[in-house]
């Protein structure tokens, strides 16, 4: 039985309010069977300085990432993640996040390639939690292991590879990252190769919308007018669009992912995690650079 | 300080990286009111931000890092308490695999070792310019 949804006015506007819950309704919440959170940060340290009561952590980078091949966990390992968490197959899972959401996002994408029925996001993340002075814990969850089953990781509908890419010229692609990564003007660490991309620019005919465009200032998601007009008035979006979106290593676009699927309803939107660090770095494969899209490459 | 990381578990790795982030000294009255003596550190997401005093005989290292990103300032930490009243040319000689050597790459994002490259590089060369210019 999937846990009861929040009735909130203010996500009635989004195409599917229920992939949201607001923090007041987090904190009613808290501690009931049924009811998983999840926070997932960028710094990993942050939930060790207090968390929501009750809430678990997920790494995004020692426990959804392969160890050795780039690429996420596989269903064998997803399970004995999950089993150890003490999560449930059908359990609700509430995920939060520091930075606007973006890797509680993150997290929500990898966890739908594994087809988890019922994740939601906490609007306005960590951040708003905090800053409505809500209770914070330092004190770390037993919960009881669970027999979460082995689940086939489906990458065909939610995610895009370097070929779909490739497929795709001439469908909208998105870019969410900064103007400067986009342009290619900001320069690389020639240090630390592996970090980076040997290119700078961004994938032919690719619109530039950076990620945070779809936040407030307190890391909420902005009004559904607000997301049409950056999305479907700036970027021509819409039902019928068949939609990759693609960052630097596949985070931020996970962002512009939920957004476009979730709050706009845009049914085909796939997120390109090899992004820029496999596409800038691959052989013999277009690149855009400067500010404008650019056209179509001939002959691919 | 590098046999500390290495000897304990990972868990406790990052407990220590977080007790070097509570630990990072507040700026001192008289830079804290002149951030445009700071250098951010671009490598750093977070607004890092960076200040060496040098003189013949020591370097001093004022660094910044929020809150909220305890790994970031666990990392600010950790190079402030080694480089911090050094002679100059130790901190130019000081040992840039000591980052890596810390055993934490497995456990911190990419990036943030980038980012403590990114301090530690930028740290060497306000020193290496400040000693040109005594």
């Amino acid at each position: 039985m999937p846990y009861p949804k929040e009735n909130n006015s203010d996500f009635q506007q989004y195409a599917h309010p229920e992939a949201l819950v607001s923090t007041e309704w987090v904190d009613q919440n808290k501690g009931s069977a049924g009811l998983v959170i999840i926070e997932c940060d960028e710094d990993i340290l942050l939930y060790s300085t207090g968390h929501i009561p009750g809430a678990i952590k997920l790494d995004w980078h020692t426990e959804l990432n392969d160890p050795v091949t780039r690429d996420y966990i596989q269903g064998q390992e997803l399970a004995t993640l999950l089993s150890s968490k003490g999560v449930s197959r059908d359990d609700t899972l509430v995920i939060y996040g520091d930075k606007s959401n973006w890797w509680a996002t993150y997290a929500f994408w990898v966890l739908k390639l594994f087809g988890h029925e019922d994740i939601r996001i906490m609007d306005g993340g960590r951040a708003k939690w905090v800053a409505e002075g809500r209770e914070l814990s330092k004190d770390v969850p037993n919960r009881e292991a669970t027999n979460y089953p082995v689940v086939i990781r489906d990458d065909s509908t939610l995610r895009a590879f370097k070929e779909d890419v490739f497929e795709h010229f001439g469908k909208p692609l998105i870019d969410v990252r900064s103007p400067q990564e986009y342009s290619g003007e900001r320069t690389h660490m020639p240090d630390y190769p592996d970090e980076g991309a040997l290119r700078g620019g961004h994938i032919p005919t690719a619109a530039s919308v950076p990620w945070a465009k779809a936040v407030r200032e307190d890391q909420t998601f902005k009004s559904l007018a607000d997301l049409n007009q950056i999305y479907r008035v700036e970027a021509g979006i819409d039902e019928h669009s068949d939609v990759i979106a693609y960052c630097r290593i596949g985070e931020r676009s996970s962002h512009t992912w939920f957004v476009l699927k979730y709050l706009l309803g845009i049914p085909r939107v796939r997120n390109y995690d090899g992004s820029w660090t496999e596409w800038g770095s691959a052989v013999r494969v277009p690149i855009t650079k400067g500010s404008e899209p650019g056209s179509v490459p001939v002959g691919v | 300080m590098i046999a500390a990381f290495k000897e304990v578990p990972d868990s406790a790795k990052l407990e220590l990286l977080l007790e070097y982030a509570d630990a990072l000294p507040e700026l001192p009255e008289r830079y804290s009111t002149q951030p445009e003596l700071f250098e951010r550190v671009e490598e750093c997401q977070s607004p890092v931000f960076l200040f060496t005093e040098v003189s013949k005989e020591k370097v001093l290292v004022f660094l910044t890092a929020p809150v909220e990103a305890p790994t970031t300032r666990g990392f600010a930490s950790i190079l402030q308490v080694s480089l911090d009243g050094q002679s100059p040319e130790r901190v130019l000689q000081f040992d840039d695999t000591f980052i890596e050597n810390l055993g934490v790459t497995a456990l911190v994002s990419p990036l943030r070792i980038r980012g403590m490259h990114g301090m530690l590089n930028r740290i060497k060369r306000q020193v290496r310019e400040k000693v040109n210019a005594l």
